[in-house]
């Protein structure tokens, strides 16, 4: 464990890092203390915890808090696909075992990332459902599906609204877990999302990949600063300022777009579904 | 392999001395030419070799970025370069309404390769090649519906997994943020081509972890790992990640 290299390694882009901690004095006994009672493979969590703690009251969000916010659409999710089976209108066959599949890694995400916090030394979030009356209005299999859609294309653009502040989070060895990098983790888990928003979407004679051909087009969860039909990447205008000329709908298709937090949990979108 | 097909034998001298990735010569022919990277004098090294290097030895955040993302590139470049080889040349058992999926999955890749090519500018590794990278499509059969499929699978499946993989390398935040617009789209059509395969395969035990504790999320492969599945496409380039950050 080499936790000097580390702290220097941060001093040379925050110079602060030190005076981050209560003294410099402090990290080391702190990290004495920690070190006595947790075996070393456990060490890089406790450290993860330290630099958070350091780091708590800058802008950034704690990688808690992003999970945390992550755990919040899993529960609603695995929530949903739970009443979604018990309403027992999914017809037999394909359909029924693609949702039990979908449903069955939802519940696996709720169950790794509250793992994951648990492991950080944070509370996860529990108790959030899909709101029964909402539910219960959607009265036939394609309506229950169509939510599942948005669900889903929401979960895509939620977790890719958080990537970027995961950025350089180092490997972190979790207790019962093993070594995870919280930024691949997180993108391994909204590439899931996405394959299951494609499915579902092939499953309503969608096109797979959000479109401006699609029927819930204008569903506020393809709406946004950033919204679904955007052309703009890297500074370019994509119709435009390639060497070729694409049309807008397919550079739209061609990129997912960010939601930021505050979108996703308004009433117009996710944030309506809870309760 | 001649100069004619050599798409790095016209590389003009001079270029910057930080250009952050060596492709060297094709052979004995065209040895001195060579997109030059690292050198301190403006005469660019001799090797006789076919590597094509991504990345580089600097550890600048510019640096390392520059050559993950050309890593990316080169996975958009050669899917692009699939999936209008497939759109070329249909294959005839291929019906109406998959034809127009393979229309939108070229388009696409176009858009997200020409994507990174201006975002890389004159940092692109090709960028005063003559001609694109030439990519061996001969290991694959691209006559017959299933053939055609299959491949588009694997080439999807490996994008979705690579850049799970190496994004944790990337140090820039908005490049994490802009490859991760692509990412899951990227997922989407791998789901799409497994389901038009076998149907509701979209996110098979193959693909998705089915066991253990970090279970159901999706594989990530390093960059050693993906251009390893992929090295056939290269040939005869040797596509090197050694100067690629690992951690």
């Amino acid at each position: 464990m080499n936790f000097f290299k580390i702290i220097e390694q941060l001093a040379e882009v925050d110079p602060d890092v030190l005076g981050r901690f209560d003294s410099r004095r402090a990290v080391f006994q702190s990290l004495g203390t920690l070190a006595k009672r947790a075996a070393l493979a456990t060490t890089p969590v406790l450290l993860g915890s330290m630099f958070q703690k350091a780091y708590a009251g800058t802008n950034a969000d704690s990688p808690i808090d992003i999970l945390n916010y992550a755990l919040t659409l899993e529960l609603l999710e695995a929530d949903f696909y739970r009443k979604f089976v018990e309403a027992g209108r999914i017809p037999a066959g394909a359909p029924t075992m693609a949702i039990a599949q979908i449903r069955k890694h939802e519940d696996s995400h709720v169950a790794l990332l509250t793992n994951v916090i648990r492991a950080l030394n944070g509370t996860p979030v529990t108790g959030v459902t899909f709101k029964r009356s909402f539910f219960n209005s959607l009265d036939t299999y394609e309506a229950q599906l169509q939510v599942a859609q948005i669900l889903e294309d929401t979960g895509v653009r939620a977790y890719k609204g958080r990537a970027a502040e995961l950025t350089g989070t180092p490997d972190m060895n979790i207790p019962g877990i093993g070594i995870v990098n919280l930024l691949t983790a997180a993108l391994q888990i909204h590439s899931v999302e996405a394959r299951h928003a494609a499915h579902i979407r092939y499953m309503r004679n969608q096109k797979p990949w959000v479109s401006n051909d699609d029927d819930v087009r204008t569903n506020p969860a393809y709406t946004g600063a950033t919204p679904e039909s955007n052309v703009m990447q890297a500074g370019y205008d994509l119709t435009r300022d390639l060497g070729t000329m694409y049309s807008a709908a397919d550079v739209a298709a061609a990129f997912d777009e960010p939601l930021t937090p505050a979108e996703v949990l308004d009433m117009s979108r996710a944030g309506g579904l809870v309760g | 392999m001649t100069d004619l097909t050599s798409p790095f034998s016209q590389v003009p001298a001079g270029l910057p001395r930080r250009a952050f990735l060596r492709v060297a010569g094709a052979s004995a022919a065209t040895a001195g030419l060579v997109l030059a990277g690292c050198g301190k004098t403006d005469t660019p090294p001799v090797v006789n070799s076919n590597i094509l290097y991504l990345g580089s030895t600097s550890t600048s955040a510019a640096d390392v970025d520059a050559g993950l993302l050309n890593y990316f590139f080169l996975l958009k470049q050669l899917e692009a370069a699939f999936y209008q080889r497939v759109v070329d040349a249909l294959p005839t058992d291929l019906p109406p309404a998959e034809r127009a999926f393979f229309s939108d999955l070229r388009d696409h890749e176009l858009v997200h390769r020409e994507t990174l090519r201006y975002a890389l500018g004159n940092r692109a590794y090709d960028a005063a090649a003559a001609q694109p990278l030439p990519f061996d499509f001969s290991s694959l059969t691209l006559t017959t519906r299933a053939g055609v499929l299959a491949a588009a699978q694997q080439l999807e499946d490996l994008g979705v997994a690579a850049y799970a993989g190496a994004l944790r390398l990337v140090r820039t935040p908005d490049l994490v943020a802009l490859v991760a617009k692509m990412s899951s789209v990227e997922a989407r059509h791998a789901a799409l081509l497994r389901d038009l395969r076998t149907p509701g395969s979209f996110a098979g035990d193959d693909v998705v972890v089915n066991a253990g504790v970090l279970q159901s999320v999706s594989l990530a492969k390093t960059p050693a790992q993906v251009i390893a599945e992929a090295k056939a496409f290269f040939l005869p380039i040797v596509v090197s990640t050694d100067l690629l950050p690992t951690a």
